[in-house]
Protein backbone atom coordinates (compact mmCIF):
# COMPACT_ATOMS: atom_id res chain seq x y z
CA UNK A 1 0.00 0.00 0.00
CA UNK A 2 1.13 3.52 -0.72
CA UNK A 3 -0.16 6.49 1.21
CA UNK A 4 0.65 10.18 1.26
CA UNK A 5 -0.85 12.66 3.70
CA UNK A 6 -0.74 16.38 3.05
CA UNK A 7 2.57 16.04 1.22
CA UNK A 8 4.31 19.31 0.37
CA UNK A 9 7.49 19.83 -1.61
CA UNK A 10 8.82 23.31 -2.23
CA UNK A 11 11.75 24.25 -4.45
CA UNK A 12 12.24 27.86 -3.43
CA UNK A 13 9.06 29.65 -4.44
CA UNK A 14 7.85 26.74 -6.56
CA UNK A 15 5.37 24.45 -4.84
CA UNK A 16 5.89 21.18 -6.69
CA UNK A 17 3.55 19.39 -4.28
CA UNK A 18 0.89 21.29 -2.44
CA UNK A 19 -0.77 18.98 0.06
CA UNK A 20 -0.93 15.76 -1.93
CA UNK A 21 -3.18 13.07 -0.48
CA UNK A 22 -3.13 9.72 -2.19
CA UNK A 23 -3.94 6.12 -1.27
CA UNK A 24 -2.96 3.19 -3.45
CA UNK A 25 -4.39 -0.10 -2.23
CA UNK A 26 -2.30 -3.27 -2.23
CA UNK A 27 -2.40 -5.18 -5.52
CA UNK A 28 -3.82 -2.39 -7.65
CA UNK A 29 -2.34 -0.93 -10.80
CA UNK A 30 -2.68 2.79 -10.15
CA UNK A 31 -2.52 5.23 -13.05
CA UNK A 32 -1.00 8.52 -11.93
CA UNK A 33 -2.00 11.20 -14.40
CA UNK A 34 -1.26 14.86 -14.65
CA UNK A 35 -0.06 17.57 -17.01
CA UNK A 36 3.66 18.34 -17.29
CA UNK A 37 4.97 19.94 -14.10
CA UNK A 38 2.01 18.80 -12.02
CA UNK A 39 4.23 16.94 -9.50
CA UNK A 40 4.14 13.31 -10.70
CA UNK A 41 7.93 12.79 -10.83
CA UNK A 42 8.44 14.69 -7.57
CA UNK A 43 5.94 12.36 -5.88
CA UNK A 44 7.72 9.29 -7.21
CA UNK A 45 11.12 10.64 -6.14
CA UNK A 46 9.80 11.19 -2.62
CA UNK A 47 8.26 7.71 -2.53
CA UNK A 48 11.61 6.16 -3.52
CA UNK A 49 13.55 8.16 -0.92
CA UNK A 50 15.53 10.11 -3.52
CA UNK A 51 13.90 13.39 -2.42
CA UNK A 52 12.52 14.52 0.91
CA UNK A 53 9.18 16.20 1.40
CA UNK A 54 9.11 19.73 2.82
CA UNK A 55 6.27 18.56 5.06
CA UNK A 56 3.65 15.84 5.25
CA UNK A 57 3.88 12.08 5.57
CA UNK A 58 4.34 9.25 3.13
CA UNK A 59 4.46 5.50 3.56
CA UNK A 60 5.21 2.71 1.10
CA UNK A 61 4.64 -1.01 1.76
CA UNK A 62 3.85 -0.19 5.37
CA UNK A 63 7.12 1.69 5.89
CA UNK A 64 7.01 5.29 7.02
CA UNK A 65 9.53 7.08 4.81
CA UNK A 66 10.60 9.43 7.58
CA UNK A 67 11.54 6.67 10.04
CA UNK A 68 11.92 3.38 8.09
CA UNK A 69 13.31 4.70 4.83
CA UNK A 70 16.48 2.58 5.01
CA UNK A 71 14.71 -0.73 4.45
CA UNK A 72 12.58 0.73 1.66
CA UNK A 73 14.91 -0.26 -1.17
CA UNK A 74 14.38 -3.98 -0.53
CA UNK A 75 10.61 -3.59 -0.87
CA UNK A 76 10.28 -1.33 -3.91
CA UNK A 77 11.25 -1.40 -7.56
CA UNK A 78 11.69 1.91 -9.36
CA UNK A 79 11.86 2.71 -13.05
CA UNK A 80 12.77 6.37 -13.65
CA UNK A 81 11.61 8.11 -16.79
CA UNK A 82 15.12 7.96 -18.25
CA UNK A 83 16.82 5.00 -16.59
CA UNK A 84 20.61 5.31 -16.40
CA UNK A 85 23.15 2.50 -16.34
CA UNK A 86 26.89 1.93 -16.29
CA UNK A 87 27.72 1.97 -20.01
CA UNK A 88 30.61 -0.49 -19.65
CA UNK A 89 28.36 -3.20 -18.22
CA UNK A 90 26.25 -5.69 -20.16
CA UNK A 91 22.57 -6.21 -19.20
CA UNK A 92 23.47 -9.63 -17.77
CA UNK A 93 26.17 -8.11 -15.59
CA UNK A 94 23.90 -5.29 -14.46
CA UNK A 95 21.04 -7.58 -13.46
CA UNK A 96 23.50 -9.94 -11.76
CA UNK A 97 24.98 -6.98 -9.85
CA UNK A 98 21.51 -5.93 -8.65
CA UNK A 99 20.76 -9.55 -7.73
CA UNK A 100 23.90 -9.63 -5.58
CA UNK A 101 22.86 -6.39 -3.86
CA UNK A 102 19.47 -7.90 -3.08
CA UNK A 103 21.10 -11.01 -1.61
CA UNK A 104 20.10 -13.52 -4.31
CA UNK A 105 22.15 -16.72 -4.49
CA UNK A 106 24.24 -17.39 -7.66
CA UNK A 107 21.64 -19.89 -8.92
CA UNK A 108 18.76 -17.51 -8.27
CA UNK A 109 20.65 -14.66 -9.97
CA UNK A 110 21.39 -16.71 -13.04
CA UNK A 111 17.78 -17.90 -13.37
CA UNK A 112 16.29 -14.47 -12.62
CA UNK A 113 18.59 -12.71 -15.11
CA UNK A 114 17.63 -15.17 -17.85
CA UNK A 115 13.93 -14.88 -17.00
CA UNK A 116 13.97 -11.07 -16.96
CA UNK A 117 15.95 -10.72 -20.19
CA UNK A 118 13.36 -12.93 -21.87
CA UNK A 119 10.54 -10.96 -20.29
CA UNK A 120 11.79 -7.61 -21.65
CA UNK A 121 12.99 -9.08 -24.93
CA UNK A 122 16.68 -8.38 -24.46
CA UNK A 123 18.09 -11.92 -24.68
CA UNK A 124 20.02 -11.24 -27.88
CA UNK A 125 21.47 -8.02 -26.48
CA UNK A 126 22.30 -9.67 -23.16
CA UNK A 127 26.04 -9.68 -23.80
CA UNK A 128 26.28 -6.27 -25.48
CA UNK A 129 27.54 -3.20 -23.66
CA UNK A 130 24.66 -1.04 -22.37
CA UNK A 131 26.51 2.04 -23.67
CA UNK A 132 25.32 1.22 -27.20
CA UNK A 133 21.67 0.70 -26.27
CA UNK A 134 18.78 2.74 -27.70
CA UNK A 135 16.43 4.65 -25.42
CA UNK A 136 13.79 1.94 -25.77
CA UNK A 137 16.25 -0.83 -24.88
CA UNK A 138 17.32 1.13 -21.81
CA UNK A 139 13.70 1.52 -20.75
CA UNK A 140 13.12 -2.21 -21.10
CA UNK A 141 16.31 -2.96 -19.14
CA UNK A 142 15.15 -0.46 -16.51
CA UNK A 143 11.92 -2.42 -16.21
CA UNK A 144 13.89 -5.65 -15.71
CA UNK A 145 16.12 -3.91 -13.13
CA UNK A 146 13.08 -2.77 -11.17
CA UNK A 147 11.77 -6.36 -11.04
CA UNK A 148 14.99 -8.24 -10.09
CA UNK A 149 14.02 -8.75 -6.44
CA UNK A 150 10.28 -9.25 -6.98
CA UNK A 151 9.32 -6.03 -5.18
CA UNK A 152 6.07 -5.55 -3.29
CA UNK A 153 5.64 -2.09 -4.77
CA UNK A 154 6.60 -1.03 -8.26
CA UNK A 155 6.97 2.68 -9.02
CA UNK A 156 7.07 3.44 -12.73
CA UNK A 157 7.70 6.91 -14.13
CA UNK A 158 6.47 7.04 -17.73
CA UNK A 159 7.41 3.37 -18.29
CA UNK A 160 6.59 3.20 -22.00
CA UNK A 161 7.42 6.72 -23.18
CA UNK A 162 10.50 5.65 -25.18
CA UNK A 163 9.14 2.41 -26.60
CA UNK A 164 7.98 1.60 -30.11
CA UNK A 165 4.37 0.34 -30.50
CA UNK A 166 5.37 -3.33 -30.19
CA UNK A 167 7.58 -2.72 -27.14
CA UNK A 168 4.85 -0.58 -25.59
CA UNK A 169 2.27 -3.30 -26.03
CA UNK A 170 4.57 -5.89 -24.46
CA UNK A 171 5.47 -3.75 -21.46
CA UNK A 172 1.84 -2.75 -20.89
CA UNK A 173 0.83 -6.40 -20.96
CA UNK A 174 3.59 -7.10 -18.44
CA UNK A 175 2.34 -4.31 -16.14
CA UNK A 176 -1.18 -5.66 -16.46
CA UNK A 177 -0.03 -9.12 -15.36
CA UNK A 178 1.82 -7.63 -12.38
CA UNK A 179 -1.45 -6.33 -10.96
CA UNK A 180 -2.41 -8.63 -8.11
CA UNK A 181 1.20 -9.80 -7.65
CA UNK A 182 2.40 -6.40 -6.50
CA UNK A 183 1.19 -2.83 -6.13
CA UNK A 184 1.97 -0.73 -9.19
CA UNK A 185 2.02 3.07 -9.30
CA UNK A 186 2.48 4.17 -12.89
CA UNK A 187 2.76 7.76 -14.01
CA UNK A 188 2.02 8.45 -17.62
CA UNK A 189 0.89 11.14 -19.98
CA UNK A 190 -0.34 8.55 -22.49
CA UNK A 191 -3.93 8.30 -21.33
CA UNK A 192 -4.85 5.40 -23.58
CA UNK A 193 -2.16 3.31 -21.86
CA UNK A 194 -3.47 4.16 -18.42
CA UNK A 195 -7.02 3.44 -19.54
CA UNK A 196 -5.85 0.06 -20.77
CA UNK A 197 -3.95 -1.28 -17.76
CA UNK A 198 -4.87 0.70 -14.66
CA UNK A 199 -7.73 -0.29 -12.39
CA UNK A 200 -7.54 2.92 -10.35
CA UNK A 201 -6.75 6.40 -11.61
CA UNK A 202 -5.51 9.48 -9.78
CA UNK A 203 -5.31 12.85 -11.48
CA UNK A 204 -2.87 15.41 -10.09
CA UNK A 205 -2.73 19.09 -11.01
CA UNK A 206 -0.66 21.87 -9.45
CA UNK A 207 0.70 19.42 -6.84
CA UNK A 208 -2.75 18.38 -5.57
CA UNK A 209 -4.78 15.25 -6.22
CA UNK A 210 -7.94 16.50 -7.88
CA UNK A 211 -9.59 13.12 -8.18
CA UNK A 212 -8.80 9.53 -7.29
CA UNK A 213 -11.19 6.74 -8.15
CA UNK A 214 -11.53 3.30 -9.72
CA UNK A 215 -11.35 3.85 -13.48
CA UNK A 216 -14.89 2.72 -14.29
CA UNK A 217 -16.39 4.80 -11.46
CA UNK A 218 -14.45 7.80 -12.67
CA UNK A 219 -15.75 7.38 -16.18
CA UNK A 220 -19.31 6.98 -14.95
CA UNK A 221 -19.07 9.99 -12.69
CA UNK A 222 -17.30 12.45 -14.91
CA UNK A 223 -17.58 11.26 -18.48
CA UNK A 224 -20.02 13.31 -20.53
CA UNK A 225 -21.38 12.05 -23.83
CA UNK A 226 -19.20 12.73 -26.83
CA UNK A 227 -20.02 13.07 -30.52
CA UNK A 228 -17.36 12.82 -33.17
CA UNK A 229 -17.80 14.06 -36.72
CA UNK A 230 -15.47 14.25 -39.70
CA UNK A 231 -16.09 17.14 -42.07
CA UNK A 232 -15.21 17.11 -45.77
CA UNK A 233 -12.69 19.93 -45.30
CA UNK A 234 -10.91 21.81 -42.53
CA UNK A 235 -12.43 25.31 -43.06
CA UNK A 236 -15.96 24.00 -42.76
CA UNK A 237 -14.97 21.95 -39.67
CA UNK A 238 -13.62 25.09 -38.01
CA UNK A 239 -16.64 27.18 -39.04
CA UNK A 240 -19.01 24.55 -37.64
CA UNK A 241 -16.98 24.29 -34.39
CA UNK A 242 -17.32 28.07 -33.87
CA UNK A 243 -21.11 27.86 -34.10
CA UNK A 244 -21.24 24.84 -31.76
CA UNK A 245 -19.14 26.46 -29.03
CA UNK A 246 -21.89 28.96 -28.23
CA UNK A 247 -24.57 26.30 -27.88
CA UNK A 248 -25.76 25.87 -24.27
CA UNK A 249 -25.80 22.04 -24.56
CA UNK A 250 -22.14 21.83 -25.72
CA UNK A 251 -19.61 21.44 -22.90
CA UNK A 252 -16.45 21.40 -25.03
CA UNK A 253 -15.63 21.43 -28.73
CA UNK A 254 -12.22 20.47 -30.09
CA UNK A 255 -11.05 20.35 -33.70
CA UNK A 256 -8.16 18.21 -34.92
CA UNK A 257 -7.73 18.64 -38.67
CA UNK A 258 -11.18 18.06 -40.09
CA UNK A 259 -12.42 16.03 -37.11
CA UNK A 260 -14.67 17.62 -34.47
CA UNK A 261 -15.10 16.19 -31.01
CA UNK A 262 -18.07 17.61 -29.15
CA UNK A 263 -18.64 16.89 -25.45
CA UNK A 264 -22.26 17.57 -24.56
CA UNK A 265 -24.20 18.29 -21.39
CA UNK A 266 -27.63 17.27 -22.66
CA UNK A 267 -27.45 14.25 -24.94
CA UNK A 268 -31.10 14.32 -26.04
CA UNK A 269 -30.86 17.95 -27.09
CA UNK A 270 -27.53 17.35 -28.77
CA UNK A 271 -28.91 14.43 -30.79
CA UNK A 272 -31.62 16.72 -32.13
CA UNK A 273 -29.57 19.84 -32.76
CA UNK A 274 -26.11 18.69 -33.80
CA UNK A 275 -26.98 17.41 -37.26
CA UNK A 276 -29.40 20.28 -37.81
CA UNK A 277 -26.56 22.65 -37.08
CA UNK A 278 -24.34 20.88 -39.63
CA UNK A 279 -27.05 21.25 -42.26
CA UNK A 280 -27.54 24.93 -41.39
CA UNK A 281 -23.78 25.55 -41.78
CA UNK A 282 -23.73 23.54 -45.03
CA UNK A 283 -21.07 21.21 -43.67
CA UNK A 284 -20.64 18.03 -45.67
CA UNK A 285 -19.99 15.13 -43.28
CA UNK A 286 -17.93 12.02 -44.03
CA UNK A 287 -18.55 10.44 -40.65
CA UNK A 288 -20.79 11.12 -37.65
CA UNK A 289 -21.01 9.04 -34.48
CA UNK A 290 -21.88 9.06 -30.83
CA UNK A 291 -18.76 7.68 -29.13
CA UNK A 292 -17.80 6.31 -25.76
CA UNK A 293 -16.07 9.02 -23.76
CA UNK A 294 -12.39 8.27 -23.15
CA UNK A 295 -10.24 8.82 -20.10
CA UNK A 296 -8.66 11.64 -22.07
CA UNK A 297 -12.03 13.45 -22.18
CA UNK A 298 -12.38 13.10 -18.41
CA UNK A 299 -8.78 14.16 -17.86
CA UNK A 300 -9.13 17.25 -20.04
CA UNK A 301 -12.38 18.19 -18.37
CA UNK A 302 -10.98 17.88 -14.83
CA UNK A 303 -7.63 19.52 -15.56
CA UNK A 304 -9.28 22.42 -17.42
CA UNK A 305 -11.65 22.90 -14.51
CA UNK A 306 -8.74 22.93 -12.06
CA UNK A 307 -6.80 25.39 -14.22
CA UNK A 308 -9.81 27.70 -14.37
CA UNK A 309 -10.07 27.84 -10.56
CA UNK B 1 28.84 -7.71 2.34
CA UNK B 2 27.11 -4.98 0.30
CA UNK B 3 30.27 -2.90 0.63
CA UNK B 4 32.36 -5.64 -0.95
CA UNK B 5 29.87 -6.05 -3.80
CA UNK B 6 29.94 -2.32 -4.55
CA UNK B 7 33.75 -2.18 -4.13
CA UNK B 8 34.12 -5.02 -6.61
CA UNK B 9 31.91 -3.14 -9.08
CA UNK B 10 34.00 0.04 -8.61
CA UNK B 11 37.26 -1.83 -9.20
CA UNK B 12 35.81 -3.54 -12.28
CA UNK B 13 34.73 -0.13 -13.56
CA UNK B 14 38.26 1.27 -13.15
CA UNK B 15 39.61 -1.75 -14.99
CA UNK B 16 37.09 -1.83 -17.85
CA UNK B 17 37.15 1.91 -18.47
CA UNK B 18 40.98 1.73 -18.70
CA UNK B 19 41.43 4.14 -15.79
CA UNK B 20 43.52 1.56 -13.97
CA UNK B 21 45.71 1.13 -17.02
CA UNK B 22 46.16 4.89 -17.48
CA UNK B 23 47.09 5.53 -13.85
CA UNK B 24 49.42 2.52 -13.68
CA UNK B 25 51.06 3.37 -17.02
CA UNK B 26 51.64 7.06 -16.24
CA UNK B 27 52.98 6.36 -12.77
CA UNK B 28 55.19 3.50 -13.97
CA UNK B 29 56.69 5.71 -16.69
CA UNK B 30 57.55 8.34 -14.10
CA UNK B 31 58.79 5.68 -11.68
CA UNK B 32 61.10 4.19 -14.27
CA UNK B 33 62.35 7.44 -15.73
CA UNK B 34 63.07 9.21 -12.43
CA UNK B 35 66.47 7.47 -11.79
CA UNK B 36 67.20 7.52 -15.53
CA UNK B 37 66.70 11.29 -15.71
CA UNK B 38 68.70 11.79 -12.53
CA UNK B 39 71.55 9.77 -13.96
CA UNK B 40 71.67 10.96 -17.54
CA UNK B 41 70.52 14.60 -17.43
CA UNK B 42 73.90 15.87 -16.14
CA UNK B 43 75.74 13.67 -18.63
CA UNK B 44 73.54 14.93 -21.47
CA UNK B 45 74.30 18.52 -20.41
CA UNK B 46 78.01 17.79 -20.50
CA UNK B 47 77.79 16.50 -24.08
CA UNK B 48 76.36 19.80 -25.38
CA UNK B 49 79.07 21.28 -27.64
CA UNK B 50 80.89 24.41 -26.53
CA UNK B 51 79.82 24.23 -22.88
CA UNK B 52 82.36 26.39 -21.04
CA UNK B 53 84.58 24.39 -18.71
CA UNK B 54 83.51 26.51 -15.75
CA UNK B 55 79.84 25.71 -16.40
CA UNK B 56 80.59 22.01 -16.95
CA UNK B 57 82.37 21.94 -13.61
CA UNK B 58 79.20 23.26 -11.95
CA UNK B 59 77.11 20.31 -13.19
CA UNK B 60 76.98 17.98 -10.19
CA UNK B 61 77.81 14.31 -10.30
CA UNK B 62 74.49 12.43 -10.16
CA UNK B 63 73.73 10.56 -6.95
CA UNK B 64 71.06 8.35 -5.45
CA UNK B 65 69.65 11.45 -3.73
CA UNK B 66 68.91 12.95 -7.16
CA UNK B 67 67.06 9.79 -8.17
CA UNK B 68 64.90 9.91 -5.04
CA UNK B 69 64.31 13.66 -5.40
CA UNK B 70 63.26 13.21 -9.03
CA UNK B 71 60.90 10.35 -8.05
CA UNK B 72 59.30 12.37 -5.25
CA UNK B 73 58.93 15.41 -7.52
CA UNK B 74 57.30 13.39 -10.31
CA UNK B 75 54.87 11.66 -7.95
CA UNK B 76 54.09 14.96 -6.24
CA UNK B 77 53.15 16.55 -9.56
CA UNK B 78 51.78 13.87 -11.87
CA UNK B 79 50.47 11.52 -9.18
CA UNK B 80 48.52 14.31 -7.50
CA UNK B 81 47.21 15.53 -10.86
CA UNK B 82 46.07 11.99 -11.69
CA UNK B 83 44.38 11.73 -8.28
CA UNK B 84 42.37 14.84 -9.10
CA UNK B 85 41.50 13.82 -12.64
CA UNK B 86 40.43 10.31 -11.70
CA UNK B 87 38.34 11.40 -8.70
CA UNK B 88 36.61 14.62 -9.71
CA UNK B 89 33.81 12.94 -11.67
CA UNK B 90 33.14 9.86 -9.57
CA UNK B 91 30.14 11.21 -7.66
CA UNK B 92 29.18 14.27 -9.74
CA UNK B 93 29.07 12.24 -12.95
CA UNK B 94 26.83 9.60 -11.38
CA UNK B 95 24.47 12.32 -10.14
CA UNK B 96 24.51 14.04 -13.53
CA UNK B 97 24.00 10.82 -15.50
CA UNK B 98 21.31 9.42 -13.19
CA UNK B 99 23.13 6.24 -12.15
CA UNK B 100 23.35 7.45 -8.54
CA UNK B 101 19.54 7.75 -8.40
CA UNK B 102 19.20 4.35 -10.06
CA UNK B 103 21.55 2.64 -7.58
CA UNK B 104 20.31 4.38 -4.44
CA UNK B 105 16.84 2.91 -4.95
CA UNK B 106 18.49 -0.51 -4.53
CA UNK B 107 20.09 -1.63 -1.23
CA UNK B 108 23.18 0.59 -1.49
CA UNK B 109 23.48 3.03 1.40
CA UNK B 110 24.92 6.45 0.73
CA UNK B 111 27.85 5.67 3.04
CA UNK B 112 28.64 2.49 1.10
CA UNK B 113 28.29 4.40 -2.18
CA UNK B 114 30.95 6.94 -1.12
CA UNK B 115 33.30 4.67 0.81
CA UNK B 116 33.46 2.07 -1.96
CA UNK B 117 34.49 4.81 -4.37
CA UNK B 118 37.19 6.07 -2.02
CA UNK B 119 38.48 2.57 -1.32
CA UNK B 120 38.56 1.61 -5.01
CA UNK B 121 40.48 4.77 -5.90
CA UNK B 122 42.85 4.11 -3.00
CA UNK B 123 43.48 0.55 -4.20
CA UNK B 124 44.02 1.71 -7.79
CA UNK B 125 46.57 4.32 -6.72
CA UNK B 126 48.27 1.95 -4.24
CA UNK B 127 48.73 -0.76 -6.87
CA UNK B 128 49.91 1.76 -9.51
CA UNK B 129 52.31 3.33 -7.03
CA UNK B 130 53.65 -0.12 -6.09
CA UNK B 131 54.43 -0.88 -9.75
CA UNK B 132 56.05 2.55 -10.18
CA UNK B 133 58.05 2.07 -6.97
CA UNK B 134 59.38 -1.31 -8.11
CA UNK B 135 60.49 0.26 -11.43
CA UNK B 136 62.15 3.17 -9.68
CA UNK B 137 63.91 0.90 -7.16
CA UNK B 138 65.19 -1.38 -9.93
CA UNK B 139 66.76 1.42 -11.99
CA UNK B 140 68.06 3.24 -8.91
CA UNK B 141 69.80 0.02 -7.83
CA UNK B 142 71.12 -0.52 -11.35
CA UNK B 143 72.39 3.02 -11.88
CA UNK B 144 73.32 4.06 -8.33
CA UNK B 145 73.09 1.96 -5.19
CA UNK B 146 70.32 -0.16 -3.69
CA UNK B 147 67.92 1.82 -1.53
CA UNK B 148 67.21 0.20 1.86
CA UNK B 149 63.84 -1.52 1.50
CA UNK B 150 62.19 -0.51 4.76
CA UNK B 151 62.71 3.25 4.44
CA UNK B 152 61.88 3.05 0.71
CA UNK B 153 58.55 1.40 1.58
CA UNK B 154 57.96 4.15 4.13
CA UNK B 155 58.60 6.79 1.43
CA UNK B 156 55.99 5.18 -0.81
CA UNK B 157 53.57 4.82 2.08
CA UNK B 158 53.85 8.56 2.71
CA UNK B 159 53.37 9.33 -1.00
CA UNK B 160 50.21 7.19 -0.88
CA UNK B 161 48.94 9.16 2.13
CA UNK B 162 49.33 12.40 0.13
CA UNK B 163 47.45 10.81 -2.79
CA UNK B 164 44.67 9.79 -0.38
CA UNK B 165 44.46 13.38 0.90
CA UNK B 166 43.84 14.65 -2.62
CA UNK B 167 41.49 11.78 -3.46
CA UNK B 168 39.36 12.41 -0.36
CA UNK B 169 39.26 16.19 -0.85
CA UNK B 170 38.38 15.76 -4.55
CA UNK B 171 35.71 13.21 -3.60
CA UNK B 172 34.22 15.84 -1.30
CA UNK B 173 34.27 18.39 -4.16
CA UNK B 174 32.61 15.83 -6.43
CA UNK B 175 29.92 15.25 -3.80
CA UNK B 176 29.31 18.96 -3.31
CA UNK B 177 29.05 19.70 -7.04
CA UNK B 178 26.08 18.93 -9.24
CA UNK B 179 28.11 18.58 -12.43
CA UNK B 180 31.51 17.25 -13.40
CA UNK B 181 32.64 20.69 -14.56
CA UNK B 182 31.82 22.26 -11.21
CA UNK B 183 33.54 19.36 -9.42
CA UNK B 184 36.68 19.92 -11.52
CA UNK B 185 36.69 23.64 -10.68
CA UNK B 186 36.27 22.98 -6.97
CA UNK B 187 38.94 20.26 -6.95
CA UNK B 188 41.53 22.46 -8.67
CA UNK B 189 40.72 25.30 -6.29
CA UNK B 190 41.25 22.90 -3.37
CA UNK B 191 44.56 21.75 -4.87
CA UNK B 192 45.75 25.35 -5.20
CA UNK B 193 44.71 26.15 -1.61
CA UNK B 194 46.39 23.05 -0.10
CA UNK B 195 49.55 23.43 -2.18
CA UNK B 196 49.62 27.21 -1.63
CA UNK B 197 49.32 27.01 2.15
CA UNK B 198 51.74 24.06 2.16
CA UNK B 199 54.41 26.18 0.51
CA UNK B 200 54.31 28.84 3.26
CA UNK B 201 57.25 28.78 5.67
CA UNK B 202 56.56 27.05 9.01
CA UNK B 203 52.83 26.54 8.28
CA UNK B 204 53.87 24.24 5.42
CA UNK B 205 55.51 21.90 7.92
CA UNK B 206 52.04 20.86 9.02
CA UNK B 207 50.66 20.25 5.54
CA UNK B 208 50.58 17.04 3.44
CA UNK B 209 53.32 18.25 1.06
CA UNK B 210 55.78 17.97 3.93
CA UNK B 211 55.38 14.18 3.79
CA UNK B 212 57.29 14.11 0.49
CA UNK B 213 60.44 15.60 2.01
CA UNK B 214 60.09 13.40 5.10
CA UNK B 215 59.79 10.29 2.89
CA UNK B 216 62.79 11.33 0.76
CA UNK B 217 64.87 11.91 3.86
CA UNK B 218 63.87 8.50 5.26
CA UNK B 219 64.77 6.70 2.03
CA UNK B 220 68.21 8.33 2.09
CA UNK B 221 68.90 7.39 5.70
CA UNK B 222 67.89 10.74 7.24
CA UNK B 223 66.39 11.01 10.70
CA UNK B 224 63.98 13.96 10.33
CA UNK B 225 60.32 13.38 11.04
CA UNK B 226 57.06 15.17 10.23
CA UNK B 227 54.51 13.49 12.43
CA UNK B 228 52.30 16.60 12.74
CA UNK B 229 51.96 16.73 8.94
CA UNK B 230 51.18 12.99 8.94
CA UNK B 231 48.49 13.42 11.60
CA UNK B 232 47.00 16.43 9.84
CA UNK B 233 46.95 14.52 6.53
CA UNK B 234 45.02 11.66 8.13
CA UNK B 235 42.75 14.26 9.71
CA UNK B 236 42.07 15.87 6.33
CA UNK B 237 41.23 12.47 4.84
CA UNK B 238 38.82 11.62 7.68
CA UNK B 239 37.25 15.11 7.71
CA UNK B 240 36.77 15.17 3.93
CA UNK B 241 35.07 11.76 3.99
CA UNK B 242 32.84 12.63 6.93
CA UNK B 243 31.76 15.95 5.40
CA UNK B 244 31.18 14.25 2.04
CA UNK B 245 28.94 11.70 3.75
CA UNK B 246 27.02 14.32 5.73
CA UNK B 247 26.44 16.36 2.56
CA UNK B 248 25.52 13.34 0.45
CA UNK B 249 23.15 12.01 3.11
CA UNK B 250 21.04 15.18 2.85
CA UNK B 251 21.42 15.61 -0.89
CA UNK B 252 18.58 14.93 -3.33
CA UNK B 253 20.00 13.02 -6.27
Amino acid sequence: MIQTENLHKHYGAVHALDGLNMTVETGTVFGFLGPNGSGKTTTLRILTGLARPTSGRASVAGLDLASDGRSLSRRIGFLPEEPAFYPWMTPREFLDYLGRLHGLSPLERSARTKELLELVNLVEAGKRRIGGFSKGMRQRLGMAAALVHRPEVLLLDEPVSALDPVGRKEVLELIETLGGQCTVLMSSHILADVERVCSVVGIIAKGRMIVQSPREALMERYAQPVFEAEAADKPSARRWADTLRVQPWAAAVSVTGDVLRVTVKDIALARRELLASAVAQQVVLRRYEETRPSLEDVFMQLVDKEAAQ
Amino acid sequence: MTFLIVLRKELTEHWRTKRFLIVAAVMTVFGLTSPLLAKFTPELLKTIPNVPAAVAALIPTPSVADAVAQYVKNMGQFGVLLALLMTMGVVAQEKERGTAAMMLTHPVSRLTFLLAKFMALGIMFAVSLAIAAVGCWYYTTLLFTALPLGPYLALNGLILVVFLVYISVTLLCSTLARTQGAAAGLAFAALIVIAGIGSLPRIGDYFPGRLFSWGASLALGGTETAWPAFGISLGIIAAALIVAFLVFRRQEV
